[in-house]
């Protein structure tokens, strides 16, 4: 058994792939869960709607209409290619977009409990000591949820290693380039070549059983430290 | 000075009502507002804070208007210099005491800091997060918390009622001496009479958003038709059956007093009832203790 060059881009790429999609999920899903949590908005229904539509579609939909919208013949495919020069069909930065989509639900749901578990009077007293909104989110709301910020990166990152549908019919497996060990534990499987899979899955998890333990850890040694 | 004129539609717990203030207030004068339950009294705190918008309003604060409506004048709460207390303390659970009353201070200021831990007895427990405090020690981080922004108008909403007793009183001669020491303006919300009696220079009494009565606090409460000789007013803590009398115990200050009564008295009486104890006829006893 050898491990090649192929094995090793594979689970750069997978792990890359999911780091990055939940760094930027931690950038969107604050403000997002922010906003959900504190919106008096008629829209809120809705807008809570689409970003739960992961949790119940199956990723070969968002797949589909993911090609739809963003192949170079479609309106908006093109003009990210004219104008920005953005290609997202059969790209790294594609697999980076749809997984956000596809685990934006499981990053805003736990930031959006958490800031609505926060005592309303904490919030008003940090305006009346005369900080801004920003200041309030930035020093008393997202310290106090530090365990829902840690629960979304567990679950996003979890949920990024484990896509199958949405990465192959947005990335295509391309080795180097968009195949991610999900996808190729798969076709080592389908081509009986049961050592390599075996190979895959164990780093897989193995590496994912590191992370969320740390992680894990971490959590509760916070929740230790600071009680609501 | 401070000018308070407020009108806001308010639904009560079974009632709407129309919220109707109209009040001045000295400088370092010390007001509480009196009422049962749903009068609106934390309402008109929260109004004074901004924190509660209203239908009409002018709030004027040491020549500085926070709020006019006719003139489309609402500053945020953050412009408002307040001290708000709130009821269940609202500490930040991940700050340390010193760090909760310096969160307070716009530009850091050591020595008042320090002045404040040393004046609310907190300098032993400036390391120490709000879960690792008791209930009297959170309150005093709030009301620290809430003088370090040296405020005009210090707002204290119901503050004692989820302490026990002992704390209590402890605390009313707290806050009465911070009040002094930091020549603050304060206003209580409270439905305690000791606390009132102990604090309020002035007390208004509301009533389905409006004010009924105003004063000192002895004016408004102790009505001159009883002729008594000696007065007493408390809270009404335990009533007892006792053969063919009750004995109902009366909260009196730091004291509890026994007083007997007939079925007849105690119709109308219940636990946590405010009463006046006269003796009409008797001349009472003082003997140097």
């Amino acid at each position: 058994m050898q491990i090649d060059k192929d094995f090793i881009e594979t689970l750069v790429i997978t792990f890359k792939l999911a780091f990055l999609t939940t760094s930027i999920l931690v950038i969107i899903g604050i403000p997002l869960g922010y906003f959900l949590a504190y919106t008096k908005s008629k829209f809120k229904p809705i807008i809570e709607t689409v970003i739960a539509m992961p949790l119940v579609l199956p990723p070969t939909v968002i797949g589909f209409y993911f090609l739809v919208f963003f192949s170079p013949d479609a309106y908006i495919g093109k003009f990210l290619e004219n104008i920005f020069n953005i290609k997202l069909v059969f790209t790294f930065e594609g697999l980076v977009v749809a997984s956000i989509l596809y685990s934006l639900p499981f990053m805003v749901h736990p930031l959006q409990s958490g800031f609505s578990s926060i005592p309303k009077s904490i919030i008003e007293a940090s305006y009346t000591l005369g900080k801004s909104k920003l200041q309030t989110l930035i020093k008393v709301l997202i310290p106090n949820t530090k365990s829902s910020i840690i629960t979304g990166i567990v679950l996003s990152f979890a949920h990024t290693i484990g896509e199958f549908g949405v990465v192959l019919m947005v990335g295509g497996s391309i080795p180097g380039e968009t195949k991610v060990a999900s996808i190729a534990i798969y076709e080592e499987v389908e081509a009986l070549n049961y050592k390599k899979a075996h190979l895959y899955s164990l780093v897989l998890f193995g590496i994912s059983f590191l992370i969320l333990l740390i992680l894990f850890y971490v959590n509760k040694k916070i929740i230790k430290a600071d009680k609501l | 000075m401070i000018e308070i004129k407020i009108k806001k539609h308010l639904t009560g717990q079974d009632t709407e009502f129309e919220l109707n203030i109209d009040i001045h207030i000295k400088d370092k004068e010390f007001i509480t507002l009196f009422g049962k339950s749903g009068a609106g009294k934390t309402t008109i705190l929260r109004i004074l804070a901004g924190l509660t918008p209203v239908d009409y309003g002018f709030i004027k604060v040491k020549e500085k208007i926070w709020l006019d409506t006719e003139r489309n004048i609402n500053l945020p709460p953050q412009k408002r210099n307040i001290g708000f207390v709130f009821q269940d303390y609202a500490l930040f659970p991940n700050m340390t005491v010193e760090e909760n009353i310096k969160f307070a201070m716009d530009k850091q200021n050591q020595e008042f800091l320090d002045s404040i831990l040393e004046t609310m007895q907190l300098k032993h427990l400036k390391h120490q997060k709000p879960d690792k405090l008791s209930g009297g020690q959170k309150q005093k981080v709030a009301i620290a918390r809430a003088i370090a922004r040296k405020p005009d108008i210090l707002l204290l909403d119901e503050p004692l009622s989820a302490l026990d007793l002992d704390t209590r009183l402890k605390f009313q001669e707290e806050i009465k001496k911070i009040h002094k020491e930091f020549q603050l303006t304060t206003i209580l919300v409270s439905h305690d009479f000791s606390e009132i009696f102990k604090l309020s220079d002035r007390v208004f009494v509301l009533s389905n958003g409006k004010i009924i009565k105003s004063g000192k606090p002895e004016d408004v409460f102790i009505q001159e038709k009883l002729s008594g000789k000696v007065k007493l007013t408390g809270q009404i803590i335990k009533i007892e059956k006792e053969d063919i009398v009750y004995v109902i115990s009366v909260l009196i200050g730091n004291n509890i007093i026994k007083v007997v009564a007939v079925e007849e008295e105690i119709k109308d009486l219940n636990v946590g009832d405010n009463v006046i104890i006269a003796t009409k006829a008797f001349n009472p006893f003082i003997i140097k203790m």
